[in-house]
């Protein structure tokens, strides 16, 4: 599956299925820190993404000040 | 995941609150919550003129948008602080939201001041931030004075209020934990108050609210971000709350219920008038005018030392 994460405008390739909660921690992403998209719609940790999906992670923090 | 209050299948998983919610359902949920934040703090009073601070980012938006959709008198103030591409992409998407639904958007642009936030930090030695913030306040402060609003309100989340509440007490700065609230009562007439409606709500709930309402908003950071204390501090909190959900909201909360106000009873400065823009200052100079004068010093050495 390809991921595309936001706003780091990097994407990675993974081979087989697996959680959107595993997904997460095996790119160091904590849970709550990042919107995971598929399409149209948002996954919860316990979905499970496969081999033939696009799917975008992208991230919620923002700010400086 | 099911939605835990319909049943259907649930898009966003809530922990702080033990939740769970499909998105008609997650959508009436967030309404509320900013409602019940608005009402308990008492925040808008009906038919007051609003000046939304909107950067293009998903709050500021999402802010827009939701106070829009309950009816309030809304103007958006974009405030283009010149740095580069980031904010002529983050003007776009405000000036294309304000368009769609057809909102009034007023915009100011730091470059033609010649204050751009790059410059002005470069020329103080400031961190970008540090230069950034003093003239945010000051802009958007003016010109709600200067507009005639009634109140001026910032998409300040739950996040933010954290870790600014982290910041503020590793350094225990007393003035800054007085004036932190998520409603600050006009201190000088030419103040309005100011509310932060979205106070309650984490920085994942309004993403999350601000992509089903289909809100294109800027997901690129400001380049200045990556190296803030700010984020440093989110990094902390986030760690924390997935340990322990909720620590976040308890930590804001319990700090506004137990603490702020004994904070606020101690500090209780009033502010004069600026003698550089006339508006309200804690010294001769408000901030925004010494960190301009600052710029001029410099920009006046620099010419000077150049060859004839
Ligand atoms: S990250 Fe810093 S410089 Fe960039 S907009 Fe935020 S406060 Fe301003
Ligand atoms: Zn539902
Ligand atoms: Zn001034």
């Amino acid at each position: 599956m390809r991921v595309h994460l936001r706003p780091q405008r990097r994407t990675v390739e993974l081979r087989g299925p697996r959680r959107v909660g595993a997904l997460l921690a095996e790119l160091g992403i904590l849970p709550g820190t990042a919107m995971v998209i598929r399409g149209e719609l948002l996954l919860t940790e316990g979905d499970v993404v496969d081999e033939s999906d696009e799917i975008e992670i992208r991230a919620v923090i923002s700010g400086g000040a | 995941m099911k939605c835990r209050r319909c049943g259907a299948r649930a898009e966003v998983q809530l922990r702080a609150h033990n939740t769970a919610f499909c998105r008609p359902c997650y959508l009436f949920f967030f309404r509320r919550q900013v409602e019940r934040a608005i009402d308990a703090q008492r925040m808008l009073v009906a038919g007051e003129r609003i000046l939304v601070a909107v950067s293009g980012g998903k709050d500021s938006l999402a802010l827009w948008d939701m106070l829009a959709d309950l009816g309030h008198d809304t103007t958006g103030l974009y405030l283009g602080l010149g740095i580069g591409e980031y904010s002529d992409r983050s003007r776009e998407k405000v000036e294309q939201f304000a368009a769609a639904r057809g909102l009034p958007l007023r915009v100011v642009k730091l470059e033609d001041e010649q204050l751009a936030v790059p410059g002005v930090a470069a020329a103080t030695r400031r961190a970008p931030c540090a230069a950034c913030g003093t003239m945010k306040r000051h802009y958007f402060d003016a010109a709600a004075f200067a507009g005639g609003f009634d109140v001026l309100a910032t998409g300040h989340n739950l996040d933010d209020e954290a870790a600014r509440l982290l910041g503020n007490v590793l350094r225990w700065q007393k003035d800054h934990l007085a004036r932190q609230r998520p409603v600050l009562p006009p201190s000088h007439p030419k103040f309005v108050r100011k509310v932060k409606p979205l106070y309650l709500t984490s920085e994942y709930e309004t993403a999350v609210y601000a992509f089903m309402r289909g809100i294109d908003y800027i997901v690129d950071e400001c380049p200045n971000a990556a190296g803030a204390t700010q984020l440093l501090y989110k990094g902390a909190l986030d760690r924390l709350e997935v340990a322990s959900p909720g620590t976040k909201l308890a930590f804001v909360k319990e700090f506004l219920r137990s603490a702020q106000p004994a904070f606020a009873a101690v500090e209780q400065r009033e502010p004069m008038e600026c003698a550089g823009c006339g508006m309200p200052a804690y010294g001769v100079l408000c901030s925004f005018c010494s960190l301009v004068r600052e710029v001029e010093n410099r920009r006046a050495r620099t010419s000077s030392a150049l060859p004839a």
